[in-house]
């Protein structure tokens, strides 16, 4: 039961990271369908600056643990902000259609992921990446020692820490600050929020590219922590990526329900794992709960019709200031 | 105070909208815009391999579809397929309903056709097995895209993630499928698991028969869009929908009837590609992969316009055909080459239409004092 409960809330990471990096975008009334594609980008940088950073250090087996985490997340957030930033251009500057666009960078990203893991592979790049995972996985330090509790919530890789603290700063921000109220001003209505002063493509390119750098890093984590930098484990991101866009509506834009939802996202993406295999059928079952779910809120929420669980009001429209 | 200077800091260029544009115009700045995408796709797989040049890589691209009658079949094919799917989204997207479900609405289609062949096949005569998986590839295509239409139509519920939902979920019924009728573990369904009677006819060769049925869908949708009722009316509703309110266009039941065929046509693409080319849903669905997506680009590519969605089409599916051999010839170790150019043309192909809605003139240098 507890390695259930681990398995969950490690797998649940990954979906945090792409739901909050979706999240900030959404607020800023841009629907990102990018979002798997930038996780596929999270998981082609990171692995690359890993390999890189491995290949440069004279002792491959035991690099330092803090520049191996810097340089991985670094490099999976200048993936995810390249990305993000092709998508900030099409949509905002380029005012093109935010779904086509959004499904293109899914194309390109998931091809770039591809071509880039493919060559790291010919040339021997991943051959330490097994090495670097148990350095990116590695549990913190007294976890051993407190028994349950330990094993519950101590033994996690930083990363996993990480998502939980963005999931909580991202609420506040969002919440408590100006520049949260002058981001959700302008996803709910860009017009007004220029009237008043606030930059509208400032804080457009702002939260796409936050939200981009965010959800690459879930990829980076799918990839190195949660399956220990398994061969080809980085095809299952892209499916990922949509339930995290999915987790999106879900958690009715909430950054701190985030955490909840993506650990129940979790569970149900791993569970399958913890029942016997004689019953496939039962798996198959299990595989719909996720999106079921996800549609039944989607439906009560608009069913309901209330105010506080909408969608950002201007959410997949473009804003042009000529525009009456 | 005398000396009070106002800079007025003007941004050094000014956007504005276009009035619409002439088609030739239009047209070539797309064709520019294709060619420039292909030469920097081009750039990239010869940065990425030592074997070719740009030159090489336009070459091999059309070796990889002309070489062989073959090739040039399974073009031809593929771009039926596209052109049906495309043809599917059309009326939806004209309607400004942005079915993004067309995998699901595929899938589930090929599913009720593989369905029908394995409980019905040999058991009834075969004409009576296909006329049943057509319906029912059909009806189930258009269940899966209502249910999302009708929640849209009577609570707004936002359709482009519903439909996305959709897609996963047909998506799973097909794994269940695959597991309740392959026994023994493994959860793969080969093709000899499924009865030879009651498939698809081959008319002329394997290919004809999608090739037809997809003209055929292409020519429905061209006179329904452009000369019957329904079709203007889900333009008036894609347009404004207080304006079909008040000229007395029932919003809802057009939002239902649309999807409704845009559903149909979705399911009896799955049926081509289960019953016909492959025969099986999870070999169909895999080669069939992201049909869906593909045909949401080339639609808005081709701006909602019948005609410009063929090119569209058939731009991609010459790009698909053509790519293995490049990949050959350049010898390089991925097959996802062909997803990069891909989707460095649809970001050429997007960025035209800022071109093409928008000028960007220079702003003229204003006083500064004032």
């Amino acid at each position: 039961m507890i390695m259930f409960l681990q398995n969950a809330i490690r797998c649940s990471a990954t979906f945090m990271f792409g739901c909050l990096g979706e999240i900030i975008t959404e607020k800023s009334g841009h629907l990102n369908l990018g979002i798997p594609g930038i996780m596929c980008g999270g998981v082609a940088g990171g692995c690359l600056s890993v390999s890189l950073y491995m290949g440069a250090i004279p002792d491959p087996a035991h690099p330092s643990y803090i520049l191996l985490l810097l340089v991985g997340i670094l490099g999976a957030i200048i993936a995810g902000a390249f990305l993000g930033g092709i998508y900030a251009f099409l949509t905002v500057s380029l005012k093109c259609n935010q779904n086509i666009t959004g499904l293109a960078l899914t194309t390109f990203g998931a091809g770039f992921t591809e071509v880039i893991m493919k060559s790291l592979e010919a040339s021997g790049g991943r051959q330490h990446f097994s090495v670097a995972a148990t350095y990116i996985a590695k549990p913190l330090p007294f976890a051993e020692s407190l028994g349950w509790f330990g094993e519950l919530f101590l033994s996690y890789g930083m990363l996993v820490y990480l998502a939980i603290a963005l999931a909580v700063v991202t609420g506040i921000v969002l919440k408590k600050t100006r520049t949260g109220l002058h981001l959700r001003a302008v996803g709910e209505n860009p017009a007004a929020a220029d009237a008043v002063g606030i930059k509208v493509d400032a804080y457009k390119y702002g939260a796409i590219l936050t939200g981009s750098s965010i959800a690459a890093l879930g990829g980076f984590f799918y990839v190195m922590d949660f399956v220990q930098g398994l061969y080809n484990s980085y095809q299952p991101v892209e499916a990922v990526g949509w339930l995290a866009i999915a987790l999106v509506i879900f958690t009715l834009w909430r950054p701190s329900l985030s955490i909840l939802g993506s650990m129940l996202f979790g569970a149900l993406y791993t569970v399958s794992n913890f029942i016997p295999i004689s019953s496939q059928v039962a798996n198959a079952l299990i595989s719909f709960v996720p999106y079921v779910a996800t549609v039944i809120v989607l439906l009560s929420v608009s069913i309901m019709g209330s105010k506080n669980v909408q969608p950002p009001a201007s959410l997949g429209l473009n804003y042009f200031r000529e525009d009456r | 105070m005398d000396n009070l200077k106002t800079v007025i800091r003007e941004p050094l260029f000014h956007v504005s909208k276009r009035d619409e544009m002439v088609g030739w115009k239009k047209a070539l700045i797309y064709v520019i815009a294709v060619f420039a995408a292909l030469l920097f796709g081009g750039i990239i797989c010869s940065l990425a391999s030592p074997k070719g040049n740009p030159i090489t890589f336009f070459v091999s691209l059309f070796e990889g579809v002309f070489s062989s009658q073959r090739t040039i079949w399974e073009a031809l094919r593929d771009m039926a397929l596209l052109v049906s799917v495309s043809m599917a989204l059309l009326p939806a997207f004209k309607m400004k309903f942005w079915n993004l479900g067309g995998n699901g609405q595929i899938l589930m289609g090929g599913l009720a056709a593989n369905v029908c062949l394995i409980t019905l096949g040999g058991v009834i005569g075969d004409f009576w097995v296909v006329l049943l998986s057509v319906v029912a590839s059909m009806i189930i295509g258009a269940i899966w895209a209502v249910i999302p239409a009708i929640f849209k139509a009577l609570f707004n519920a936002n359709e482009s993630l519903f439909t996305l939902m959709m897609n996963y979920i047909a998506q799973c019924c097909v794994t269940l499928f695959i597991a309740i009728v392959v026994k023994g573990g493994s959860s793969v369904l080969t093709d000899d698991q499924l009865p030879q009677s009651g498939r698809l006819p081959i008319v002329g060769n394997q290919f004809l028969l999608t090739i037809i049925v997809g003209a055929l869908i292409f020519g429905f949708m061209f006179i329904y869009t452009k000369y019957m009722k329904g079709g203007y009316e889900l333009a008036v509703v894609g347009d404004s929908q207080n304006t079909a309110k008040y000229v007395g266009i029932k919003v809802k039941g057009v939002i239902i009837r649309t999807l409704i065929i845009s559903g149909a046509i979705c399911g009896l693409v799955g049926l081509l590609v289960t019953s016909g080319n492959y025969a099986n849903v999870a070999v169909g669905v895999g080669s069939a992969k992201n049909m869906g997506f593909t045909a949401i680009m080339t639609t808005w590519l081709g701006n909602c316009n019948p005609l410009t969605i063929l090119a569209a089409c058939a731009l991609v599916a010459f790009i698909n055909k053509g790519m293995p051999q490049v990949r050959m010839d350049f010898k390089m170790t991925s097959d996802s080459f062909s997803n990069l150019v891909v989707g460095i043309i649809y970001f050429f192909i997007i960025a035209c239409s800022f071109l093409i809605q928008y000028k960007i003139s220079l702003s003229k240098k204003k006083k500064e004092e004032r």
